[in-house]
């Protein structure tokens, strides 16, 4: 395998508590060495000769992004994307693993899915780790086989866009998950609440004349999934909620944890960043769910993840074909496309703009959705741990054309944003997976 | 490495801070400047040349007007049936010498699974320079106009928007307490009341009707229940407000407007019916008593016997079928625009 030299670049690694100038040597798949610049032994027999050296100078070197929230739409639809045409997506966008979640055709209940989406064939860019139905079909009825899923690969179970609504089904799932210590990922929404909505409902869904998604339909089961790890009073349970959108789902989190739950969040760079005055006339690349919400809601977004209640922001990339978009907006499929453009979004609104300290930053990128997933060896570069790394320019702005995507969908609401921090190297398990041209 | 709920700082409190944010983009419509999609694409200026254009085109010599628009393809596409918006566009381009077709979603290719992109692309490619749109789905007009780049004439958008409906609304009350009024500034209506009752939630006219007429000074009332009438319709712009109680909406009028429940679009809503219309009919009692010169109003479909009684349809302060009347002459003043190349009542 090759070796591969970083020189003269900045190393943030947060989890291992590192800010500084380093050299690292990647060997074999693994971080083999890391040393103040020029400092580097090369040991076992290597040379800095039979090592591709790649010039870090001026640019940040970190752990691989991971995104913990992604649709790879394989098996099944591939039209809209493939698990190769995802991953090199992630790639691009500095992500060396993506957790995938199972609501493809047919849905990823089963340990032959789970480790078919792992196949050497699905010809991955980077490290997919699937995330699997915690029911059958994701019917919310009966209990998969967490064990055997999660020795087939899977990191997490959850039924994402078919939340479980029944409570007893929901207890038995959290208890079931930690007694094989997988975490249950909720997509928190009250689907007898949203029926024919499209958008937030709120005075612009009014306006548009568009059935809207109350915030409570989010909040309502946020609060229902607490009390059901309150009750279960075991201290393995780990609740993670998805895609956070509302404050009060967000209050509610906040409150769980002061109590010393298991309970963590996501929220995607779109619900920091967007409200439903994006949507604009009925702007198809602006439907998602959970929707754009409220400027309230946005700002208790902003202000979460500033003071730590965020544990990760995580794209929940949506790939759809193009003529699936072009259509009346309540008829629109959800979702947007979030990997190319995530870390130059976090830089240039987290960080530059609202102060976010860049180890912050990618931490919230990189080693705590490791650490919600309990990915070994990621999210860090700490020597021994996989060669997992992304190597770009902070400084650098750049507009992102969404015509430029490696993804196989071009449905983003960031097109023609300006974003800062360029990706000049994906490195996945020591093997260059993206290089910028 | 230390689970990230043990570490992380979970009890600061929210501090609001001042945040740059990003901007919303500028809405890019309408594209053609002949489309009529929205009535807030209408400046001041654009509302007085359609009204005062509807008078001149409604006087005109027959034989006369129509070399205005003489065989101009004019396409009708209605997703919904329709009597008085359909007819209407349709005498309405044909009194100015278009030629007209109409398209319906019963009887074309929309039944075998054609999107809307394609059926405007369709017609665009038969030589239709303007299209008269009639949809179920909010937000189709702009939909169309983006995929076509025509002048689109939204004739109603699911529960979103009816302009020419409120247009024709407005030149039927600007005859009767502003005569001899078309050319309109912000002020023109300041003074009146205008109620609008019933079925709010589900009513594209209601929509329509609220973001024009307070534009010239006038005070809109949205009047019904909770269920067809969110407290949140107040926010929807200036100039409006919710009242609960329809006596106290008439007392204060000097228009009112009623609305048909939309059964098509309640969407397994419950609603109690008669217990609707013991708050909320507008009977000959409730008209005397609380507004005896107020001017009655209805888009159309009325049903009789629900939101109003047969007597106040009939009566002598209805208006009803002067509405469709002027609906006409509206829309023969929005389709000239739609197709005029000299474009004195353009867009924004």
């Amino acid at each position: 395998m090759t070796t591969l030299l970083i020189r003269g670049g900045h190393l943030i690694d947060p989890a291992a508590g590192v800010d500084g100038p380093k050299d690292i040597l990647l060997k074999d798949g693994r971080v083999a060495e890391i040393a103040s610049p020029g400092k580097l032994k090369l040991q076992n027999g290597s040379s800095a000769d039979e090592a591709v050296t790649l010039d870090a100078t001026g640019l940040t070197v970190a752990p691989g992004l991971i995104d913990m929230h992604v649709h790879l739409r394989e098996p099944g639809q591939g039209y809209k994307e493939t698990i190769a045409t995802g991953t090199a997506a992630a790639a691009a966008g500095g992500f060396t693993a993506v957790a995938a979640m199972p609501n493809t055709n047919p849905v990823n209940d089963s340990p032959e899915i789970t480790r078919w989406m792992q196949a050497p064939e699905r010809g991955a860019a980077v490290r997919v780790f699937p995330i699997a139905a915690a029911t059958r079909g994701s019917k919310g009825d009966a209990l998969n086989d967490f064990a055997a899923l999660k020795s087939a690969g899977a990191v997490a179970v959850t039924d994402d866009g078919h939340p479980i609504l029944k409570d007893g089904v929901m207890r038995e799932t959290l208890a079931a998950a930690a007694r094989v210590g997988l975490s249950v990922i909720q997509h928190a929404e009250d689907t007898r609440l949203t029926q024919g909505a499209s958008m937030n409902l709120g005075p612009v869904s009014f306006k548009l004349g568009l059935r809207g998604m109350p915030p409570e339909a989010e909040s309502g089961l946020v609060e229902r999934d607490i009390r059901l790890v309150t009750e279960l009073r075991d201290a393995r349970a780990h609740l993670h909620v998805a895609h956070t959108s509302t404050a009060a789902a967000i209050a509610a989190v906040r409150q769980a944890r002061r109590s010393g739950l298991r309970v963590t969040c996501e929220v995607a760079p779109h619900h920091f960043l967007l409200t439903d005055e994006h949507v604009g006339m009925y702007n198809t690349q602006a439907k998602m769910n959970p929707p754009l919400r409220s400027a309230a809601d946005r700002d208790a977004m902003i202000e979460a993840i500033l003071d730590g209640v965020v544990d990760a922001i995580a794209t929940d990339h949506a790939p759809h074909a193009t003529h699936e978009k072009e259509v009346e907006f309540e008829n629109a499929p959800n979702g947007i496309i979030g990997l190319e453009t995530a870390l130059g979004l976090c830089l240039r609104w987290l960080h530059r703009e609202w102060k976010l300290p860049l180890g912050r930053v990618l931490s919230l990128l990189s080693a705590q959705p490791a650490a919600l997933l309990n990915l070994k060896g990621r999210g860090t570069l700490a020597v021994g741990s996989f060669a997992d790394v992304v190597i770009f320019d902070p400084k650098a702005e750049w507009t992102y054309r969404a015509v430029d995507t490696l993804s196989k969908a071009r449905n983003t609401p960031f097109d023609g944003w300006t974003m800062q921090g360029k990706v000049r190297w994906t490195i996945s398990e020591g093997r260059i997976a993206y290089k910028s041209s | 490495m230390t689970p990230v709920w043990d570490c992380m700082n979970a009890s600061a409190t929210p501090v609001r801070r001042q945040l740059h944010l990003p901007p919303v983009a500028p809405s890019p419509f309408p594209y053609n400047p002949g489309s009529l999609l929205s009535v807030q694409d209408l400046t001041l200026e654009a509302l007085s040349y359609i009204l005062t254009r509807a008078t001149d085109l409604e006087n005109m010599d027959p034989l006369v007007r129509d070399r205005i628009l003489l065989k101009r393809r004019v396409a009708l596409l209605f997703y919904e049936s329709s009597t008085r918006t359909r007819t209407s566009f349709e005498l309405a381009a044909k009194s100015l010498g278009a030629d007209t077709t109409l398209v319906s979603s019963l009887s074309s290719s929309i039944e075998k699974g054609e999107t809307l992109k394609d059926t405007g692309l369709t017609l665009r490619a038969l030589g239709a320079e303007a299209i008269i749109l009639r949809h179920n789905s909010s937000g189709a007009a702009w939909l169309l106009e983006e995929a076509t780049h025509l002048p689109v004439l939204n004739a109603g958008d699911g529960m979103h928007e009816h302009p020419t409906q409120a247009l024709l609304d407005l030149r039927t009350i600007l005859e009767h307490l502003r005569p001899g009024i078309e050319t309109v500034t912000n002020e023109t209506m300041a003074g009146v009341t205008v109620s609008i009752v019933g079925d709010i939630l589900h009513s594209r006219v209601a929509r329509s009707n609220m973001l024009l007429l307070p534009r010239l000074g006038a005070r809109v009332v949205l009047c019904g229940p909770k269920e067809l009438l969110p407290e949140l319709a107040a926010n929807a712009g200036p100039g409006i407000a919710v009242e609960r109680s329809l006596e106290a909406a008439l007392r204060e009028s000097q228009v009112v407007m009623m609305l048909r429940i939309q059964a098509e679009r309640l969407a397994g809503m419950q609603l109690d019916l008669e217990q609707y219309k013991a708050n909320y009919q507008l009977t000959g009692q409730r008209l005397a008593a609380q507004a005896p010169s107020a001017l009655v109003l209805h888009p159309g479909p009325i049903i009789r016997g629900l939101e109003l009684t047969a007597g106040v349809a009939d009566g002598a302060q209805s208006a009803i079928l002067e509405q469709v009347r002027n609906g006409v002459a509206i829309r023969m003043a929005v389709v000239e625009r739609a197709l005029a190349t000299d474009r004195k009542g353009g867009g924004a």
